[in-house]
């Protein structure tokens, strides 16, 4: 199972470098989106995929997955989020004022005196 | 009180929280801000008194047991690096009252800044690995937004290449932490250690090891990963690219020594030989900017990324000495460049131009000016009596003593050509015929001058009463040499 995993996060994160070495602004975003599923699976994968039910205590069973990776991906999965929040209403910004979202066109040298 | 090493963190959190809902009276947000600063200098500076009486002070947060719950953690390093922070955090705030303007003062700048150094904090003090990522990201995010607010051109531009460099690293932090977790199995920073040691150094920690690395390096500047620097720090205005200059980096630079001096020292053959020969190459690098430039604020910029090199490479050699040399280099830095920037911020504020063919003659009517900076020019270069002296002759001693030759000599090398660049803007800009320029009658040079005037006085004092400090750099070097130490401070009963 982890095999699977391992390769199917592989696959997430060949196509968010790809799209990040791209030129639309959008396309980048997106691409910092699969990057974070990537590495949100990655935890989940790395903690270990042995059978066993969830982790509540009310289920009384002989086994139980293991916790910690799980508090770990919802604390990445809410700071990813608002990360990503703040980049798309900035990309949105860059867009009204610089008129472009191709990042080969957000260069230049001059100051902020 | 045992909760007295939270207290630091706590001050600025609070503050922030309080002076989001005064947004609108910025008189009263000034106060506040000022106000609390101080105090969290005069908490910081009484922590150091603490951790230098009582030895290395740990709180288990909630009670638990520590592999089990979170750590803070602070032994001398952090508590004087958490002085540092607060020392400079005073400086820039003050600062802010006369430069900042208006518009930025009233949409939430002093809330992102003391959330900054909140972050700032947490992650000099805390003495567990994901805890560590997560006082990252209230930096980062912080910083993200001291880096946008205004919303000129130029900052909207650089803030997106620098959120997408953050990013990238945030997402392989994570996967380093994923890998390091399922290799031992535990956060907890001590125990991690402990594990590792058990191990001893196979292949896959030494892969980890050198993905932390590629992570901390992002974070603060080394050679191949510091491509991102001086087009993002060129953007902000002054008080925030100080902060940025002096903090920021420097949590990349702590987090590098953290983890090569008590996680990944069982095969320092490869790993610290890798750390040396990135250091020398960003020392190179640095220097080729500095001199290269003649824009004021570039030159600076390049200089931060001199002195990473600088205080990596007395990290990589990891003899007492050097590592000592290294802590009272790391201090001396974040001071002065914090320094340096308020300066040149007033001289941009002065002539409107960061360009240094573009003005000279300033030392006929800024006097007081003109000679803070030329006493900090010589602090940063390192001169005798000044405190860039110390650290660096520690860090020599320590590359010489272990025969890596080369390191020492390009270090002395660098100095001088450190020395020249900011010579460079002394030269070209003190010096020279008077002219007349565009903000002169705006700009409120004395009271603008407090801030740096402050950060070079305690950077001469630190440099002349070296001898009185450096009980305190042994004490932290001491811990980072023999990791037990630490160890034995976290995980009392094992």
């Amino acid at each position: 199972m982890e095999i699977v995993m391992a390769i199917v996060i592989g696959v997430l994160f060949m196509s968010a470098t790809y799209l990040m070495l791209s030129k639309s602004l959008l396309r980048i975003i997106i691409g910092t989106g699969l990057l974070s599923h990537g590495a949100h699976l990655l935890i989940l994968t790395m903690g270990g995929l042995k059978r066993g039910t969830v982790p509540l205590l009310g289920e009384e069973a002989s086994a139980y997955t293991d916790p910690i990776p799980q508090a770990l991906i919802l604390t990445a999965i809410v700071i990813s989020f608002g990360v990503t929040a703040f980049f798309l209403v900035l990309a949105y910004r860059a867009f009204k004022e610089l008129g472009t979202d191709n990042t080969e066109r957000l260069r230049g040298n001059e100051g902020n005196d | 009180m045992i909760n007295f090493l939270i207290l630091p963190l706590l001050i600025p959190f609070l503050t922030a929280i309080l002076l989001i809902f005064c947004s609108k009276n910025v008189v009263l947000q000034r106060w506040v801000a000022g106000i609390s600063a101080f105090i969290n200098v005069a908490v910081a500076f009484l922590l150091v008194q603490k951790v230098r009486n009582n030895g290395i002070q740990t709180l288990n947060l909630s009670s638990w047991e520590a592999p089990f719950g979170i750590t803070l953690v602070s032994d001398m390093l952090s508590a004087l690096l958490v002085l540092t922070t607060t020392i400079i955090a005073f400086a820039c705030v003050i600062y802010s009252f006369k430069s900042i303007g208006i518009e930025r003062e009233k949409y939430f700048y002093y809330p992102a800044l003391n959330f900054m150094i909140v972050g700032v904090i947490g992650a000099f003090s805390t003495g567990d690995i994901f805890n560590l990522f997560v006082f990252f990201e209230v930096l980062l995010m912080s910083s993200y937004v001291l880096l946008v607010l205004g919303g000129t051109k130029i900052q909207l531009r650089e803030t997106i290449k620098y959120i997408l460099v953050n990013v990238i690293s945030s997402a392989l932090f994570v996967i380093a932490v994923a890998y390091l977790y399922s290799v031992v199995g535990t956060l907890n920073m001590a125990h991690i250690s402990v594990r590792l040691s058990e191990l001893g150094q196979s292949g896959i920690i030494t892969v980890i090891a050198v993905l932390f690395l590629i992570i901390f390096g992002l974070k603060g500047g080394i050679f191949p990963l510091y491509f991102w620097l001086p087009g993002s720090y060129y953007a902000p205005p002054a008080p925030v690219m100080a902060l940025f200059g002096a903090l920021l980096t420097k949590v990349g630079v702590y987090a590098i020594m953290r983890t090569y001096t008590l996680f990944f020292i069982h095969d320092t053959g490869y790993t610290h030989q890798l750390l040396m020969i990135l250091s020398i190459i960003t020392i190179i690098v640095g220097v080729v900017g500095a001199i290269a430039f003649s824009d004021i604020k570039k030159i600076i910029i390049y200089n931060i990324i001199v002195a990473i090199g600088v205080i990596l490479f007395g990290v990589s050699v990891m003899t007492p000495d050097s590592l000592a040399g290294s802590i009272f280099y790391l201090i001396h830095d974040m001071i002065i460049k914090s320094g340096l920037f308020l300066l040149i911020g007033i001289i941009i504020a002065i002539t409107g131009t960061s360009h240094l063919r573009k003005f000279s003659g300033l030392i006929k009517r800024y006097p007081g000016l003109g000679w803070t900076f030329f006493i900090a020019a010589l602090v940063l270069a390192g001169i005798p009596p000044f405190s860039g002296f110390v650290g660096k002759v520690l860090i020599v001693k320590g590359g010489f003593e272990s025969e890596h030759y080369w390191g020492g000599a390009i270090i002395l090398g660098s100095s001088l050509l450190v020395l020249f660049s900011v010579m460079k803007i002394f030269i070209n800009g003190f010096w020279g015929t008077p002219q007349n320029f565009a903000g002169e009658s705006k700009v409120p040079v004395r009271k603008l001058l407090i801030a740096p005037i402050i950060l070079v006085t305690i950077s001469v004092l630190y440099g002349a009463g070296s001898e009185f400090i450096f009980p305190y750099i042994l004490q932290a070097a001491e811990t980072l040499a023999n990791p037990s130490i630490y160890i034995d401070a976290v995980l009392k009963e094992w």
